[in-house]
């Protein structure tokens, strides 16, 4: 098996993989759903332990068997993904076709320490369209290592809503692969909530005009949890827009990692570049570290990258506790208006409010 | 009825009040006027409960209730309401939700009936109306991008809309020009009731002219000097605060 990566490789700095690499893991097996799973009243495509479980699922006719691929990537969570992977899904959508939303669930029972290695496979074709509700959550000590390729050929458009809701003791490695035509959009918002150490890492290309992308997370941390969420946008055709919206909000010694690297090649000009990563640090041992990178080969281009660190205002807390509300919701309520520009893509209706559910059931969870 | 008896308060080691003592009876509105630097606006902290002031001696009491030892929520919630001389701005936080919010929590702990979002919206929309407010003052986000003015009219819509016993509006005046000091006076009287009582805090006499107070108190170097009727507001505009502290 391929060597997990230390934090020797600059992609690794921040976060370590120590304690995954200390854990002999099994070979998945079948197991129960203990807890209700979300269900939106949308086509649902469950997997338990990995493998797809069709009794759970009512997947449209558009969402076909896991298929190997060969994989040559140099990435080395890529490799070990390719090397394990059993199960998956292929999606498929026509040209035209508005293919409407779906819920990807994952659902792990881990009696004793499994790992897993999903690998999807995404294509939209030219103008098509569709949602896609993703939800990682189980319990016991698990290691959830999930690829998913996107191809979104001229004008399609996907939206790709994650919740990263697992067990505390779980780790959560996902890589999100997407080929951006020319008109296309990729569409994603990830709400991280759960696992001990997790990573959702983005590989975006921006191959044709007008192509754009926001890759948007909110990272919401408690105890010792660690999120890493790394992107590398690659404008590679002119009159590209990327926008990243990343907001942390880290209680105890819960620490957020954001590392985003955008490259623009010669060709791209008039490249629409944006980062903003705000921070709210609620604790005097929580940490941030944020490692923006821009390698622009063309002349004409915005690309900008903000930081913002803070706590919450206490004017803000004594206005609303002055006009009734509790400290404890008001503190909720600020929290909630921190978050609101990183959900901007999450324009479908049901999800938003499923994530927004989420958010509320995270901060009554302490 | 608003009680206080010889409060002290100061900020770190400074005494900012000095022995305020002052009764305002339901149905009444008092005004408190003074010089920068009196002690009114931390005299109208220490009564809502901000952090950052410690309250060294004396008492505070609102029907009876004990102000100084309850949380601020709890402050609201038993009647007190205070528009700030700075409204802060909540960028993400919508007015309309924010206002229910406080309302319903109000409204909870004084074990009455939550109001859901139409009934809500109904009761908003009647108050921006009565106040000649524009409409999209609900949409907006809390005080962002509001004007000086328009801060402060939302700080009489949320006023409006709490129904507060006892409001203390401290130096709502400051930055108006004459329409909103009108559309802000109007609130105020339209409160007017004998269950209700406002302590109005101001620096000039002008906003008096529009709230009529009952009693006009002077507070100077953090004690009231000098307590009168609506004349003494006059006499103040006339001969400035100087050589009140001998008074």
């Amino acid at each position: 098996m391929t060597a997990l990566p230390t934090r020797k490789l600059e992609a690794w700095r921040y976060t370590e993989l120590k304690s995954l690499a200390a854990i002999s893991f099994a070979e998945p097996k079948p197991a129960k759903i203990s807890a209700p799973l979300p269900d939106l009243g949308l086509p649902r495509i469950v997997f338990v332990n990995g493998s797809f479980n069709a009794a759970l699922s009512n997947a449209p006719d558009f969402v076909g068997p896991f298929a190997k691929v060969l994989d040559d990537s140099a990435l080395p969570l890529v490799q070990i993904n390719a090397a394990n992977a059993q199960d998956g899904i292929t999606i498929d959508i026509p040209a035209g076709i508005d293919a409407g939303a779906i819920m990807l669930i994952s659902y792990a029972n881990a009696a004793e320490p499994i790992a897993f290695h999903p690998r999807h496979r995404i294509v939209l074709g030219t103008n098509a369209t569709l949602t896609i509700i993703e939800v990682a959550l189980g319990q016991g000590v698990y290691w959830h290592n999930p690829v998913t390729d996107i191809t979104l050929q001229e004008g399609a458009t996907l939206g790709h809503y994650r919740l990263q809701d697992e067990s505390a003791e779980a780790f959560h490695l996902a890589t999100i692969r997407a080929d951006i035509a020319e008109k296309a959009a990729y569409e994603s918002f990830s709400l991280v909530v759960g696992g001990k150490l997790s990573r959702a890492e983005f590989h975006t290309n921006l191959n044709g005009p007008n192509a754009s992308t926001h890759l948007n997370a909110a990272q919401l941390l408690r105890g010792r949890q660690h999120a890493d969420f790394t992107s590398v946008v690659g404008h590679k055709a002119p009159n590209c827009a990327s926008r990243q919206t990343v907001k942390s909000v880290l209680f105890d010694h819960a620490r957020g990692v954001f590392q985003g690297r955008i490259e623009v090649a010669q060709i791209a000009q008039k490249t629409d570049g944006y980062q903003m990563n705000q921070a709210l640090l609620l604790s005097p041992h929580a940490e941030i570290d944020i490692k923006p990178e821009l390698e622009i080969f063309a002349d004409d281009v915005k690309c900008s990258h903000g930081a913002t660190i803070g706590a919450l205002d206490p004017e803000q807390i004594f206005y609303l506790r002055s006009r009734g509300i509790p400290e404890d919701q008001a503190r909720a309520m600020l929290i909630r208006a921190f978050l609101t520009e990183a959900l901007e893509p999450v324009t479908h209706e049901a999800a938003r409010t499923f994530l927004e559910d989420a958010i509320e059931t995270w901060w009554a969870r302490k | 009825m608003l009680d206080i008896n010889n409060l002290t308060a100061k900020i770190g080691d400074k005494e900012i009040l000095r022995g305020v003592n002052l009764t305002v009876p339901d149905g009444e509105i008092h005004a408190i006027m003074g010089p920068n630097g009196a002690g009114k606006s931390t005299l109208s902290y220490v009564l809502s409960g901000r952090e950052g002031y410690e309250v060294t001696g004396g008492s505070a009491t609102y029907n009876g209730q004990d102000l100084l030892a309850m949380e601020p929520e709890q402050r609201a919630a038993a009647g007190v309401f205070l528009a700030f001389q700075y409204p802060v701005e909540l960028p993400g936080v919508g007015n309309a939700n924010f206002i229910r919010t406080a309302l319903n929590s109000i409204r909870r702990a004084r074990g009455e009936a939550e109001l859901d979002a139409v009934a809500f919206l109904k009761l908003a929309r009647a108050a921006i109306k009565n106040l000649s407010m524009p409409d999209d003052m609900l949409k907006r986000n809390v005080n962002v991008g509001f004007s000086g003015g328009e801060k402060k009219r939302n700080e009489v819509l949320q006023m409006a809309l709490l129904n507060p016993g006892l409001a203390i509006l401290d130096e709502t005046d400051s930055g108006l020009d004459i329409d909103a000091l009108k559309i802000v006076a109007d609130g105020v009287n339209a409160l007017r009731s004998p269950t209700f009582s406002a302590l109005v805090i101001t620096h000039y006499q002008r906003l008096l002219d529009h709230i009529v107070p009952d009693y006009v108190h002077v507070l100077a170097a953090g004690r009231i000097v000098r307590s009168g009727g609506p004349e003494l507001a006059l006499e103040l505009e006339a001969h400035g605060y100087a050589g009140l502290e001998a008074a």
